[in-house]
């Protein structure tokens, strides 16, 4: 394994869409280790954040600086929704590892590992497109694990999934940590953020407002912004 | 009305007994119409996903020059590729002109706009769903044209079928640059043009009925394809 991609920099990233000014002088940095959890209401800038930091957006001002280069093939993102080619599972996982070039007996041990441990074993030879969306979105876990990225990106992983299937999808992204991949996810959701995170990001209008260790975050926010959103009061 | 009956049936008693002379014109026609068809999906196909996904100088003017080109009248693709065989023409050292060889390359000219057109907007479609996740992933547009071919097989089987559909039932094309010679480069549409001309409405219904028989069989494979693909690969 190469050097490291980890730390990666938002430097007073912005994003503008529609004439509209959605993200504002964010600066950030994701360090190695710490689950990081990216908190806000709807609008706050949470998703497009993380399409900046993963390069499918170019920022309108700003930079996205990650320690060495290429570090997007380092990385992986886990859409709320996620797209499941008309393939079997096992063969989603296989094109993911196709396009990193792992090829033959190595990538069918990868493939096999992952379908193993995200529960999906069974499940292999099914098209993916019929699997429920829990198992589509654990198999997205699977297809991301398997590129043994260093940096994982979630957005929003969990938000059209019931309790079980929430349960699930969050042990998956705890052992994926444990395996030593940095976790960077979105969620609205406090009690998910609660289990989660080790770190939070609050961001509210596209900016910055908190940049915490998740208890301090939890036990004494340190802006209005965030104090209101921790007792549900409406914020957008 | 008696000579329609009497047509009919000896229109079916020479599809019964596998007239040779019926036999040999199906055969041709379906030769020369599948090989067409083959050649055209193998061009047109990527053609029409590079044209969805790849932005290149020229992308938008050889997307509408394809989409004009499916509706090109087949004699009008038959005269130019009989003026590019024809002795004085460019191609004309070949001596492909009045053989079945030229015939497929006619139907190819008017069969790959076609492929390439429905292709592409199948492409459009998928790489628009696609698109965030195979850049996710580190999959160029190069690279996603087999990927979304692949995603796409079932409506692009359809999209194939109606290609074959267009070359099996044209005329213009074939008559001017095959000629229509008995046993060389008679096929079933221009075998019925001649035969109706010529009153032997037997052979002209026979072959009629098999291209009618033809149609329905592709129409029914495209029908029951579609509602496979809604139904597994959702």
């Amino acid at each position: 394994m190469s050097a490291s991609i980890l730390p990666g920099r938002l430097e007073a990233l912005g994003f503008e869409a529609g004439g509209r000014r959605l993200i504002d002088g964010l600066t950030l940095a994701f360090e190695a280790g710490p689950r990081t959890v990216i908190l806000g209401p709807n609008g706050a800038g949470k998703s497009l954040t993380l399409r900046l930091a993963h390069g499918l957006l170019a920022p309108s001002a700003g930079r996205v600086v990650w320690r060495t280069a290429g570090a997007g093939r380092r990385q992986a993102l886990v859409f709320q929704r996620p797209v499941m080619l008309r393939r079997s599972a096992a063969a989603n996982v296989d094109y993911a590892l196709a396009l990193r070039r792992v090829t033959g007996a190595e990538r069918v041990r990868r493939r096999d590992k992952v379908l193993e441990r995200t529960g999906l074993a069974e499940l292999a030879r099914r098209p993916a497109r019929v699997l429920s969306t829990g198992e589509q979105q654990r198999l997205a876990l699977a297809r991301a694990w398997a590129i043994e990225p260093e940096v994982l990106f979630l957005d929003e992983p969990t938000a059209s999934l019931d309790p079980a299937a929430t349960r699930a999808v969050e042990a998956i992204v705890n052992a994926i940590h444990e395996a030593g991949t940095k976790i960077v996810m979105t969620t609205h959701d406090l009690g998910q953020a609660r289990r989660l995170a080790d770190e939070i990001v609050f961001l509210h209008r596209g900016r910055l407002v908190e940049h915490a260790a998740a208890e301090t975050f939890f036990d004494a926010p340190a802006s209005a912004e965030a104090r209101a959103f921790l007792e549900g009061d409406l914020l957008w | 009305m008696d000579d329609f009956a009497g047509a009919f049936s000896a229109a079916f008693r020479l599809i019964a007994t596998l007239d040779p002379g019926l036999a040999e014109i199906v055969g041709l026609s379906l030769r020369v119409s599948l090989v067409a068809v083959g050649l055209a999906a193998l061009v047109g196909l990527p053609l029409g996903a590079a044209l969805a996904l790849l932005r290149f100088p020229g992308r938008r003017a050889l997307t509408v020059a394809m989409n004009a080109l499916m509706g090109m009248p087949p004699v009008v693709v038959g005269l130019i590729v009989y003026l590019l065989l024809s002795r004085a023409g460019p191609l004309g050292v070949l001596g492909l002109l009045f053989t079945p060889t030229a015939m497929i390359a006619a139907q190819f000219l008017l069969v790959v706009p076609i492929v390439a057109a429905l292709a592409r907007q199948v492409a459009e479609d998928l790489w628009a769903e696609y698109e965030e996740q195979l850049r996710s992933l580190g999959c160029a547009p190069g690279r996603a044209i087999p990927t979304l071919l692949w995603d796409g097989r079932f409506s692009l089987i359809t999209a194939v079928l109606a290609g074959f559909g267009r070359a099996s039932a044209e005329v213009g094309a074939v008559m001017i640059v095959g000629g229509n010679i008995d046993h060389v480069t008679r096929v079933m549409t221009t075998a019925i043009a001649l035969e109706t001309a010529r009153g032997d409405l037997a052979l002209a219904l026979g072959l009629g009925v098999i291209l009618m028989v033809l149609s329905l069989v592709i129409n029914g494979a495209a029908f029951v394809l579609g509602e496979t693909a809604r139904a597994g690969a959702r």
